[in-house]
């Protein structure tokens, strides 16, 4: 794992805020440890912006080690980049070749309206999740026991793997139809496939396609993207879940 | 003079928590939606905290920096939460779990306020299960536990190495219940500036909105602040980009007092540091130690050939390692605390056996060859397959480390472009956790009334040494099981008090203030940016103020500090405009307080003439350079108020602790 620097011209999206046009800018930059993460490559960038008297490029990130879901960049016509199972905080420059043009742009998505530069608003997820994705217990802890309900070890697991989401919208961008379904699907999992949450598990997936789709998240018309991008290899069986749950639930309340 | 009441109740121990609750005053339901409360921070804290005050009918408004309350830092706890369940059967109790809590917070933790903690530690599990928060399960269909740091039994919950992420999850959509029926309104990236006190009573905050820049005047009858630690300090933690101790920091400036600042936890499994323009460290979960054992090599020429890649660690024999903390510590082993661990890390790297090939050669091996030899053998047996072949073995035993720590053995790969799977991972102690925090009394309110601290932001439960899997315990007991009822007690003498208007002059004072500091930036027309200096005082912190620590080094930062916060205002760049999304502005506004808390951490860390947990002043070791404390003068809390920038100004108050349950001797893991 030798250490190597690399030069490279990113080209950015930038965009002074959620009204004004955006553009991409062209921007060398010299020595990139091959050790760097993508964003600490931006960090360098911006200290170079700003010794330079330009404004820094402005982007989501917090935890930088994959579990956020803060990060959200489309890096060369891909979510989070060229590394497959990954964060942008975690794809880092040995990825990249010296002498490469990085292209660097937000999520895009109706849904996801710019805030600035690579920034974008993310809170119609938190919207869909205020509509349903709770169990509607109170929080006294005055529950029954922990282990009053056995559950197999095999439902726990699928419910824990469609509960490992973070949020991050990459399904979105990835998906040409801009559909927020794994993102749902994976929500509308966890919960049905354990008991505590089979209780109103038809009123929840109601809730939260209604908001879902009053979000302006398009439909899935299975390509299968999403899954590809995802950083934490949610499967989009989950979208198959969600749909039986959903018709299950439709043609319940029809009655 | 002081205001130090710990208001801690009589009665007996186990007794103290339910007597308390039984005589605390109660605000009625139709009173309830009269009240305002603030919450600052959505972590487990802040989350559990908010939506159980929604739940019970008060008007609550929840703030977070981030773009969703579901981001905040709690999501990235990876190994466990305790709890005394005694599931396992081995031997737990929730004495027991009190008295680990205490032991390993080398005797410098309030006794009722851990006993507390351990009380309501089993209601936690209860309620996540009930949530739908999917931990680990057995075959038999029952939760699954596995051992930490500094206990010999089983006691801890977890969801793969993503424990945090699903209790924060699970904490999120209580509050987004809350917020989708109205009772929760959520302020997302926003970010508090201050503190408003009226007749002395924390009434609001002045906010900005971190899209627009605008400043926004918050009333309220009571403020939680559970904005989480202050790791940060050091630049490099473990801590995320934007964690910060500034909402912690101005409740200090306004008249909180400030406990145990040198309290801070180094987690010894991190990722080492690997260039200049690195922005944070990795953590690899405490739960790793379940199943990997640390070494480094015991012949020296050993070490050195392997930084100059002449050797590699699988060349080394079984006879020429040096497991250390076996060594050292056979009682515990490998899962000895966090502070032990990595202090016993440092000597060896120190004594010249380190095997990182960078600046500092700061590194030693966690291997896990022998676990995957051993579930690898469990598993073919369990099989049927009685004469398993070496293949077998291995690939089964990788396929059972994968279950268990897949996540993390992947994110180690993506990291350091290593297999861990075929090769020792390389790790070292880095900033993880800051037991020190805003001084609260046992009903978790600072010195300001109506000004509660929840969660790592407060001081109260870890001592001078964090647990592993506490963490996430504290957070949650607080915000679901304590605050409800503490924080009602307080309110219920405001049922008559009436909205608090922000038109007030202390809201206007306040708003000044923040719009003055900010405009100051912005005309700064400086050279240098604010990472340079936050880097700067990142080493300064780490190099004298960090696991070793003496007098002189002390001392040195404490002038080191004041010149650079000098530096700072003198020459800080802040590029962009005030009325736009300006993540330059943010830092500045970050470090300037990080400026004057590190100051107060080595203030803290000099007075503090004694060893105990993290804090280690090479001074006062015993001769096998395990921590001595000093009982006789420092078994009390450390709580600084505030007189200005200069933080070696501040002045002390003690809060002594008395322990009458459990009898204070040397802690010993061996």
């Amino acid at each position: 794992m030798a250490t190597k620097f690399i030069n490279i011209t990113l080209k950015i999206w930038r965009q002074k805020n959620k009204e004004s046009k955006g553009a991409l800018e062209t921007y060398p930059l010299n020595n990139v440890s091959t050790d760097s993460s993508f964003l600490e490559m931006l960090d360098q960038l911006n200290e170079q912006l700003i010794q330079e008297q330009k404004a820094p490029v402005a982007f989501d990130h917090d935890c930088r080690e994959g579990i956020c879901g803060m990060c959200s960049l489309y890096i060369n016509g891909r979510a989070h980049g060229p590394d497959t199972g990954t964060t942008t905080c975690q794809l880092h420059m040995r990825k990249f070749n010296d002498g490469e043009t990085i292209y660097v742009e937000p999520w895009r998505s109706k849904a996801f309206p710019i805030v600035k530069d690579l920034v974008v608003d993310r809170s119609a997820f938190d919207r869909i999740q205020q509509a349903g994705g709770f169990v509607s217990i109170n929080t006294s802890g005055k529950t029954m026991d922990a282990n009053a309900i056995p559950i197999p070890k095999e439902k726990a697991d699928s419910a824990f793997e469609a509960a490992a989401c973070i949020g991050c919208g990459a399904c979105v961008a990835a998906c040409k139809n801009s559909s927020a379904m794994l993102f749902v699907g994976a929500k509308v999992s966890q919960y049905a496939l354990l008991p505590q949450g089979r209780v109103e598990a038809k009123e929840r997936v109601l809730n939260m396609v209604r908001q879902m789709d009053e979000e302006g998240f398009g439909n899935c018309t299975n390509t299968g993207a999403c899954e590809v991008e995802c950083p934490k290899g949610i499967s989009i069986e989950n979208i198959a879940r969600m749909n039986r749950e959903f018709l299950f639930a439709a043609a319940k309340s029809e009655k | 003079m002081s205001k130090l009441e710990a208001k801690i109740p009589e009665g007996p121990l186990a007794d103290k928590w339910t007597l308390h609750k039984n005589h605390m005053k109660l605000v009625a339901p139709n009173n309830r939606p009269k009240i305002d409360v603030i919450v600052v921070g959505t972590g487990l804290a802040g989350a559990s905290a908010a939506a159980s005050l929604g739940e019970m009918g008060y008007n609550v408004k929840a703030f977070c920096f981030q773009d969703s309350p579901r981001r905040a830092h709690s999501i990235a706890a990876q190994g466990g939460i305790n709890a005394a369940k005694n599931y396992q059967n081995d031997g737990d109790s929730i004495y027991r779990l009190f008295y680990d809590t205490i032991k390993g917070g080398d005797y410098r933790a309030r006794e009722a306020n851990v006993y507390r903690l351990a009380e309501v530690s089993g209601n936690i599990i209860d309620q996540c299960v009930a949530q739908g928060v999917p931990f680990a399960r057995e075959y038999g269909g029952l939760l699954d536990n596995r051992s930490f740091g500094g206990t010999q039994v089983q006691r801890t919950f977890y969801a793969a190495g993503q424990t945090g992420q699903q209790l924060l999850l699970g904490a999120y959509s209580a509050l987004s219940r809350q917020i989708g029926l109205g009772r929760v309104a959520m302020y997302h990236r926003h970010e508090m500036m201050d503190l408003v006190l009226i007749d002395g009573k924390a009434r609001g905050i002045i906010a900005r909105n971190l899209v627009t820049g605008e400043l926004e005047r918050h009333s309220a009858h009571a403020v939680v602040i559970a904005s989480g630690g202050y790791g940060n300090v050091y630049f490099l933690s473990t801590n995320a980009m934007g964690s910060n101790v500034s909402a912690a920091w101005k409740i200090h400036k306004r008249g909180a007092y400030f406990a145990n600042p040198c309290f801070v936890q180094i987690h010894p499994t991190c990722i080492p540091v690997h260039g200049v323009n690195q922005s944070k460290l990795t953590l690899m979960s405490e739960s790793l130690r379940n199943s990997g054992r640390i070494w480094v090599p015991a012949k020296k020429e050993d070490a050195e050939a392997i930084r100059e890649g002449r050797l590699k660690p699988t060349q080394i024999a079984e006879e020429d390692r040096d497991y250390f903390l076996e060594r050292r510590y056979p009682a515990f082993g490998n899962l000895v605390p966090r502070d032990v661990a990595s202090r016993a890390a440092k000597e060896r790297c120190d004594a010249g056996f380190g095997i990182e090939a960078n600046d500092t050669n700061e590194g030693v091996y966690l291997d896990f060859s022998s676990e995957i030899r051993n579930k690898g053998k469990q598993a073919a047996y369990a099989s049927g397959d009685h004469n398993p072949s070496e293949e077998t073995i291995i690939a089964l035993g990788k396929k059972w480390i994968e279950e268990k720590y897949g996540n993390l053995f992947q994110m180690y790969q993506k990291i350091t472009d290593e297999n861990p799977y075929e090769t020792p991972m390389k790790i070292y102690p880095a900033v993880h956790y800051t037991m020190g925090g805003v001084w609260v009394d046992y009903n978790l309110q600072s010195t300001i009334p109506g000004c509660f601290v929840t969660g790592e932001a407060n001081f109260s439960d870890h001592g001078a040494n964090r647990l592993g899997a506490s963490a996430l315990m504290q957070g949650l007991a607080d915000g679901y099981f304590v605050l409800p009822y503490t924080l009602s007690n307080y309110l219920a003498d405001d049922i008559r008090t009436g909205k608090i208007s922000t038109d007030a002059p202390e809201f206007e004072a306040a708003e000044r203030e923040t719009r003055d500091k900010i405009e100051f930036f912005m005309a700064k027309e400086g050279t240098r940016s604010v990472d340079y200096f936050h880097k700067k005082l990142g080493l300064i912190m780490w190099n004298k103020v960090g696991m070793g620590r003496n007098e002189s080094g002390l001392r040195e930062a404490i002038q080191e500090i004041a010149a650079l916060r000098e530096e700072f205002y003198h020459d800080v760049r802040v590029p962009g405009e005030a009325n736009e999304l300006n993540p330059e502005l943010e830092k500045a506004l970050r470090v300037a307080d990080f400026l004057e808390l590190g100051q107060l951490m080595a203030v803290d860390a000099l007075n503090r003439k004694e060893s105990c947990g993290g804090h280690f002043r090479e001074e006062y070791q015993d001769s096998e350079g395990e921590t001595l404390r000093d009982d006789e003068r420092f078994k009390m809390v450390a709580a600084w108020e505030y007189t200005g920038a200069d933080s070696s100004k501040a002045i002390l108050h003690e809060e002594k602790l008395d322990y009458e349950f459990i009898k204070i001797a040397a802690r010993n893991y061996k």
